[in-house]
């Protein structure tokens, strides 16, 4: 049963409004007529379904930097590598159908004239293991990563930093063509799955769901860490470490937990996004993208987890259109985006939303939601008011 | 020699910190009692500082031991999480609590508890809990801001609320920085009184500048001076010292 104090009232609507995506955008593809004024074209249902990637990948980064204050400027990496798993189940799915008809080798390995399979490609061929492979391998790269980082007390703007590099390195490494994942042109030319064809409508129409599944599921662990006392234990670390160690708290115990929870959810949100654009290469991993993301967590609202999913759908919606319009000037505007939003906005659309909601409806008894969920109502001066 | 037969609860035996080649700390050896308390007094740069960083964890010492329960255990080998979970509780010179967090939440947060990671993912509070949350609620008088977010406390309910998260945790020895500063004089009388009341069932150690409020306790006093103990012993005693009147009080 899902109670009120794990949701809270924002998480309920939020949640809401994901299901009905989930169910009614791809019912309204699928069964209305294309003349409907309600009828989402073919050509968006693969670009909604990105937002919806993307909305997790904001997620994610908002669970980490939102509530324990780490601010990861790699977790394009972790999207990227959840990405790669399934690129290569879906490689392996097209057999005897590439250029070259091998039933092992993908295209480029034939092409770079490889004889066998390297063995970091064996067993992706079946489905549950490259679904395994999708949460495994960001997180294990996650934990390693953050076991020396967090244990060496690298925090702060050192942090930010190494995220970074570690997301450069790999880019670095997945350009080459002898790493084995088809180097500059990465992952492409995906046929089925689970045999689905790709690019059919109904298999179209039911990734779109399961992003939005895996959103609204994604959201749900979020909330019940950020909810549960270890949620609070992040954010007395975010607000103060060293006090949190000395009560006890073992904290790169702690940040290490999050840190790679965070990553397995930026890896599945790689996975789906993969088999809806139809191709993952080492651009992925470019140092630009992951700040993206945390522009996007920053207009929606960091430390809000339903904002951050809003701002990964509204920036890049905003992305969509204005590059249809002004190409050249996507980056300018984005940067602006940034700069006013911290300026004006330091809580986001979300927060501030939130907030003028709550000041509205009681100007004297406000009823505010902690973070729990759970309505309290406090007088002007912040003392608890009696229920009547 | 020590004549007593019950071992002391903190024993730090020539204790030195060297900072490129500063001595922060010079075999300073210092032994406090189970159900003592103990004000430490001195002027800026004594090293009181870095005794609680040492005894905390925070600082390891260049040379010298600091062991805790009888010597049952090595300070020195531990991190500030496994030496407060041994029952070493600190307090900051300036207030530090968990500003975004409410009263409450900063007392159940500090709460002794396991502390490990996957067990405080599951948690749910008991009624034992919950008592105890309300029982030091009272204690602190802050039972009224119970739902208010600390940070909107005033500087002197900070500090009650950090020393009601110290208790909170059931320490054996709590480590006090200047408990008064920044209080008003009634404050100041009413922490004396608080900290009298818990040096009752654990040893309390007291740095502060605060004369006053050091002759209001009424316990024995260290005075440090440059990284070592200047003089040791009642009060007046201390404070008739020449050394002591000529680096510290002044004539």
């Amino acid at each position: 049963m899902i109670s009120a104090r794990l949701l809270g009232r924002t998480g309920t609507i939020f949640l809401a409004i994901v299901l009905a995506v989930a169910v009614l955008v791809p019912m309204s593809n699928l069964l209305l007529p294309v003349g409907s004024p309600l009828h989402v074209p073919d050509y968006m249902m693969p670009l909604l379904g990105k937002y919806l990637c993307y909305a997790l990948l904001a997620l994610s980064v908002d669970l980490v930097w939102g509530y324990a204050g780490i601010l990861s400027l790699g977790h394009g990496a972790f999207f990227a590598l959840g990405g790669y798993a399934m690129g290569m189940y879906l490689m392996r799915q097209i057999g005897t159908r590439g250029v070259y008809a091998n039933p092992v080798l993908p295209d480029f390995m034939v092409f770079l004239n490889w004889k066998e399979l390297p063995w970091y490609w064996w067993g992706f061929d079946h489905f549950p293991f490259a679904a395994l492979m999708v949460l495994a391998a960001p997180g294990l790269l996650a934990f390693v990563f953050g076991w020396f980082a967090f244990r060496s007390r690298v925090t702060g703007v050192y942090l930010s930093i190494i995220t970074q590099a570690m997301t450069f390195a790999l880019l670095l490494a997945f350009f080459r063509n002898d790493m084995g994942f088809g180097g500059n042109n990465g992952l492409t030319d995906f046929k089925d799955i689970l045999g689905f064809p790709v690019q059919a409508q109904g298999t179209r129409a039911a990734l779109f769901a399961l992003s939005a599944l895996a959103l609204a599921g994604g959201f749900l662990l979020c909330r019940f860490i950020v909810t549960s006392k270890l949620g609070k234990v992040l954010v007395a670390i975010r607000d103060a470490e060293s006090r949190t160690r000395f009560i006890g708290y073992r904290v790169e115990n702690y940040k290490l937990f999050v840190w790679t929870v965070s990553a397995m959810l930026a890896g599945l949100a790689g996975a789906l996004y993969v088999p809806q654009v139809g191709i993952i290469n080492p651009s992925e991993f470019a140092p630009a993208n992951s700040i993206e993301t945390v522009i996007w967590v920053a207009v929606g609202g960091r430390g809000t987890l339903a904002g951050a999913a809003l701002g990964g759908v509204v920036v890049n919606a905003g992305k969509t259109w204005f590059t249809g319009m002004l190409p050249e000037l996507w980056l300018f505007a984005l940067g602006a985006l940034f700069v006013l939003v911290t300026l004006f906005l330091p809580k986001g659309i979300l927060g501030t939303f939130t907030e003028w909601w709550t000041g509205r409806r009681r100007p004297a008894v406000a009823e505010i939601e902690d973070e729990d969920g759970v309505a309290r109502a406090i007088d002007s001066r912040g003392a608890p008011v009696p229920a009547e | 020699m020590q004549t007593t037969t019950t071992p002391s609860l903190l024993y730090l035996d020539a204790v030195s910190v060297v900072f490129d080649g500063f001595r922060a700390l010079n075999n300073l050896s210092l032994a406090i009692d189970q159900h003592e308390m103990r004000a430490i007094i001195g002027p800026n740069g004594a090293g009181k500082t870095t005794m609680m960083d040492v005894i905390t964890g925070k600082t390891r010492p260049t040379s010298g031991q600091a062991s805790f329960e009888g010597g049952k255990y090595d300070l020195t080998k531990l991190d500030e999480a496994s030496i407060a979970q041994l029952g070493i509780g600190r307090k900051f010179q300036t207030p530090t609590v968990f500003e975004m967090h409410t009263v409450e939440d900063n007392l159940r947060l500090a709460l002794k508890a396991d502390r490990r990671a996957v067990p405080t993912l599951f948690w749910r509070e008991s009624r034992a809990e919950r008592e105890r949350v309300d029982s030091l609620l009272e204690r602190i008088r802050l039972k009224d801001h119970r739902a208010r977010k600390a940070a909107e406390l005033s500087h002197g309910q900070k500090q009650w609320l950090e020393i009601g998260m110290l208790l909170a945790q059931e320490p054996k020895l709590l480590l006090v920085d200047e408990p008064a500063a920044g209080m008003t004089d009634q404050e100041t009388a009413d922490t004396a009184d608080l900290l009298r009341e818990i040096a009752r069932t654990r040893a309390v150690v007291v740095v502060e500048h605060d004369m006053v409020f050091v002759r209001d306790l009424g316990v024995k006093v260290t005075c440090l001076h440059e990284g070592s103990v200047l003089a040791e012993g009642p009060l007046d005693q201390v404070s008739a010292n020449e050394r002591v009147i000529e680096v510290y009080l002044g004539r």
